[in-house]
């Protein structure tokens, strides 16, 4: 209870949690799924699940998109890097995740030269500066950040710039939503829906969640007080027998979206007929590869690249965490070989990984949660 | 990286349009605002992710934004050190 207390609205917070719990049938439980890892975050930060009651419970989402790069794209990358005259170019949360042979700090290491940036925007920049080196872009990310490549590879060819190109792993989070509904592995009563996504794509793309499945999505913001709130109208349409798509968010998400961010996305990246997510498997039309408009600046065209598929390590349960199926700490080598310091699975790299969450805020050392759960 | 970070806009660049000059907790850089559908003006605030503004909010949900970012420790430490090294033009 501690963490809420801390928390300057926990007056509010506490009086959103009654009245959630006097939604609740008796006997009835209920199970909702967060999509995005800024939610896992905010939900572990403030210990949000000790206060709800028993009844209710959330399952983590696939809504991190470093934790869903399978290790062969990293493979990819380290490829691509260790050609002569190449600069990579990634956001500081790739740095260090694992693929076969290592990380991109590793690979550093053995000569690459594989640097952080904060936007693809800087990364243009390299190229400008180091016109006899090929600057590529690792671009990773949900709706999010797919918009700022899709600029940044229009500011490209406006400026004819020759030597960039980028290594699209964007990924689309409708359809992993999709297989987590197709999945039989895991009976859900709703969906909290990310919150910054949604800013980008809207609100409408859900509606088939609610349609074609019966299932409630509320689209949620990120404070302690606005999960509860989505937590609360989820469970009010479960009671009066509803399924829709709310938007609890509306100060931030438009319905509609980010009309400008959809068309450069939509003029500069189609689907691929599938891609690979870690521990989901492969998933149709999923993720995002350059129009053939692009191919000039298209990694995957401009280097041959070995695009081997590696299983993750045997210890790891990424997968079982991704889909929900597992809670972090019931992962075999969870806080004791997988540590942030010395990561097994992606889910431990991200800091909005389930996993790493848990382990940050310090309350779900193995020993803690068996003495919690009495196992 | 999927962090949304509220900054303030301080000026708009002169004959770039799609650039503004922003403050983010102390650190002033520039961003593109080229993804808005209406240009902001000094004294807006901005959702910024990887260097683009996605959304304009009001001062009171950037604050509470900031307010949440703060508490969630190191990783937003690490993205205004990331921003910081920003070089956007």
């Amino acid at each position: 209870m501690k963490f809420v207390d801390e928390y300057r609205d926990a007056d509010k917070a506490r009086a959103l949690a009654a009245k959630i719990a006097g939604l609740c049938e008796p006997g009835r439980q209920y199970k909702f799924m967060e999509v995005c890892g800024g939610h896992t975050h905010t939900i572990y930060k403030h210990g949000l699940e000790d206060y709800l009651p028993e009844q209710v419970s959330l399952v983590h989402g696939p809504g991190c998109p470093v934790c869903v790069i399978p290790m062969g794209r990293v493979d990819d990358a380290i490829h691509i890097a260790s050609q002569p005259d190449v600069i990579m170019t990634s956001f500081g949360d790739m740095m260090r995740v694992p693929g076969s042979g290592g990380t991109f700090f590793d690979s550093n290491a053995e000569g690459t030269n594989i640097r952080m940036v904060y936007s693809p925007l800087d990364s243009l920049k390299i190229a400008r500066q180091n016109p006899d080196k090929h600057v590529v872009f690792m671009a990773i990310g949900f709706e999010t950040t797919a918009p700022s490549t899709a600029m940044t590879l229009l500011r490209a060819r406006e400026e004819g710039i020759e030597n960039f190109s980028v290594f699209c792993n964007h990924v689309t989070i409708i359809p992993a939503i999709k297989a987590i509904l197709d999945s039989p592995d895991l009976r859900l009563d709703g969906f909290l829906g990310p919150g910054h996504v949604s800013t980008v794509i809207g609100c409408r793309p859900y509606e088939f969640i609610a349609a074609d499945y019966g299932k409630p999505l509320v689209v949620a913001g990120f404070e302690p007080l606005d999960i509860l709130q989505s937590i609360y109208q989820l469970l009010l349409q479960l009671r009066d027998g509803r399924c829709e798509v709310e938007n609890q968010y509306s100060r931030v998400v438009p319905w509609q979206g980010n009309v400008v961010a959809l068309k450069a996305m939509a003029e500069t990246m189609e689907l691929r007929p599938y891609f690979e997510w870690r521990g989901l498997g492969f998933i149709s039309h999923s993720a995002m590869r350059l129009r053939d408009g692009f191919a000039e600046f298209d990694a995957e065209r401009v280097f041959s690249m070995p695009g081997v598929r590696v299983a993750d390590p045997k210890a790891c349960q990424c997968g079982e965490v991704l889909k929900g199926v597992l809670k972090p700490w019931e992962c075999k080598v969870f806080g004791t070989a997988c540590t942030p310091e010395t990561p097994i699975g992606t889910c431990m790299v991200s800091p909005e990984g389930a996993c790493a969450a848990y382990y940050n805020f310090g309350r779900f050392s193995r020993q803690r949660v068996k003495e919690a759960t009495g196992a | 990286m999927c962090l949304g970070i509220p900054g303030e806009v301080v000026e708009i660049v002169p004959e770039q349009p799609d650039l503004a000059r922003v403050k983010v907790s102390g650190v002033r850089r520039a961003i593109n605002v080229g993804l808005l559908e209406e240009r902001p003006a000094p004294g807006d605030w901005v959702l910024i992710h990887v260097g683009f503004a996605l959304s304009k909010i009001d001062e009171e949900e950037a604050r509470a934004a900031l307010e949440f970012l703060e508490g969630i420790g190191q990783s937003y430490v690490d993205e205004v050190d990331a921003l910081r090294q920003s070089m956007i033009e």
